[in-house]
């Protein structure tokens, strides 16, 4: 019944001379997770950035519901409803909490299923946001970061959330709470792409599990499959 | 006569005169520069063009206000022209690339001044509302120079409020510091440079054609200022408004002080304060992104 919502097709990418993705192909359908996982400098962070055409040197195709985005700019594929949550953020230090969450609202592409985002509703679900509100940017703690970036994406009410290492560098206490978001937004049937490097909150939060290897798909399937792969688990996670 | 408190107030005006100016100039190339890492080094030849702009209206209309309005929207639309040709192709060029062609413009400009107005200086007479001089302190002073004063003013308001208070100027913040971010959340930044460059073209042309009622109208006028500019951008840091202020007012008042404090001095002193400054915070005084 579901239908695939991004498809990326045979997709090659370049950092300058070196060839970062050597073909890779990834679906993800309306309504699921797909997790990505891999080693660091397996990919994963090209693979979100030349979806999001950010990075502009790659081959292949990429389709978002069923139109080829792979011309598109940066602005043009988010405006299709696709929200980025990069590994590094990417708050905005000159602006203040609010601004960074005023600058992106959007009205949802879709409508209907979903109810729309607001100020109001996000702050509701970070309230640590709306405390800090008209502090800069720049001031935010890691976890705060996060929590901005996350709800920054959701204000441009989006179909589909790409998050790159949500929880990486963040204390335990911080960590449970983003996890604690994350699960509650995937019941609410918001489509997500999640990078991660290892097992973990990826693989209880996913549908679908993609393993990344230098610069190629080496394993695909269900959580439970990769949970009785030690063998998998180990060569391409090292775990 | 250097502790006299009304002389030094006249040259505090002074000061603040050339810096009002500066600041029109190089508010514009600093938000250009840190908003897509754009070197524009043809900045002076579009306050020249709106001096020149100024002094064509001027003579065919002989109204100052008219020439005042009409220039700077000239020297934009020139401005425009040059984006869509060269800039927009230019844009992701690596800065050599940026600073040859933007240069080779500054000789294009000079030379299309000279064919069409001649070599000779000329000069836009300050209307007839501004012939009174005003006296502060029992000192003479002419009132259009307090009228740049108050315009600088009114242009530096007008700019915080957009910048500060509206979205399209939470954007060109959140531009600067991370366009490619910007481009994520479904905003076309791209529209959003267009709108700044052209902004800073208007206010180049304008700062031309308020000045070409003080300064002398020449060939050669876009060097001497292009210069200063520069200095103001680097002293004040990349990309912000708060910067272009500060840094106006240090090399404005610099400027001035040193040609009357320290005239043997004149050439270097704004130089070696560009130094200090840079020795003591690399970045300029307020850099809007991490050196």
């Amino acid at each position: 019944m579901s239908k695939v919502l991004l498809e990326v097709d045979k997709l090659q990418a370049w950092y300058d001379q070196s060839h970062i993705l050597q073909g890779v192909s990834i679906s993800v359908t309306e309504g699921t997770v797909l997790s990505v996982l891999g080693r660091n400098g397996a990919g994963k962070t090209t693979l979100l950035n030349s979806i999001m055409a950010v990075l502009k040197k790659r081959k292949g195709r990429v389709t978002y519901a069923g139109k080829d985005i792979q011309s598109l700019q940066s602005y043009q594929i988010a405006s299709l409803g696709i929200a980025y949550v990069p590994e590094t953020r990417g708050i905005f230090p000159s602006l203040s909490v609010r601004e960074n969450l005023e600058i992106a609202a959007r009205a949802p592409i879709t409508s209907g299923q979903r109810e729309a985002w607001s100020l109001e509703k996000v702050y509701k679900l970070f309230p640590r946001l709306e405390e800090r509100a008209e502090n800069g940017g720049g001031q935010l703690s890691g976890g705060e970061q996060q929590m901005l970036s996350i709800a920054r994406a959701l204000m441009t009410n989006p179909d589909l959330l790409i998050l790159d290492e949500p929880t990486e560098g963040l204390a335990p206490l911080v960590v449970q709470e983003i996890e604690a978001f994350l699960t509650e937004l995937k019941q609410k049937g918001l489509t997500m792409l999640l990078v991660e490097q290892s097992l973990g909150f990826a693989t209880s939060l996913a549908d679908d599990i993609v393993i990344l290897g230098k610069g190629k798909i080496r394993w695909a399937g269900a959580p439970s499959e990769l949970a009785k792969d030690p063998k998998i688990q180990h060569t391409w996670l090292g775990v | 006569m250097f502790t006299d408190p009304t002389f030094l107030f006249i040259q505090t005006l002074n000061g603040l005169q050339l810096a009002m100016l500066l600041f029109l100039l190089s508010v514009g190339l600093s938000v250009i520069f840190g908003l897509m890492n754009f070197i524009n080094l043809a900045h002076g030849t579009l306050y020249m063009l709106g001096a020149y702009f100024g002094l064509w209206v001027y003579v065919n209309t002989g109204s100052f206000w008219v020439a005042l309005a009409l220039a700077p929207i000239g020297v934009m639309v020139v401005g425009m022209v040059f984006y869509v040709t060269l800039i927009k192709r230019l844009r992701t060029a690596p800065p050599l690339k940026q600073v040859l062609v933007t240069f080779g413009l500054i000789f294009v400009g000079l030379d299309a001044v000279r064919m069409s107005w001649g070599n000779l200086s000329k000069s836009i007479p300050t209307p007839d509302v501004f012939s009174q001089s005003v006296t502060i302190f029992g000192e003479i002073y002419p009132s259009y120079r307090l009228f740049i004063i108050g315009l600088g003013v009114a242009v530096f308001v007008i700019l915080y409020f957009v910048l500060e208070r509206t979205r399209i100027g939470s954007v060109i913040r959140a531009g600067v510091d991370d366009r490619d971010m910007v481009s994520c959340l479904g905003i076309n930044v791209d529209l959003a440079f267009f709108g700044v460059f052209c902004i800073g073209c208007y206010l180049a042309g304008l700062s031309g054609a308020v000045a070409g009622a003080v300064f002398p109208v020449e060939p050669g006028m876009d060097m001497s200022i292009l210069i200063l500019t520069l200095i103001v951008v680097v002293v004040g840091g990349l990309g912000s408004l708060k910067g272009a202020v500060v840094g106006s007012l240090m090399i404005g008042m610099a400027e001035t002080f040193g040609q009357v404090f320290l005239p043997q001095f004149a050439s270097v002193t704004i130089y070696a304060l560009m130094v200090v400054v840079l020795l003591v915070r690399p970045g300029g005084l307020f850099p809007t992104r991490a050196a």
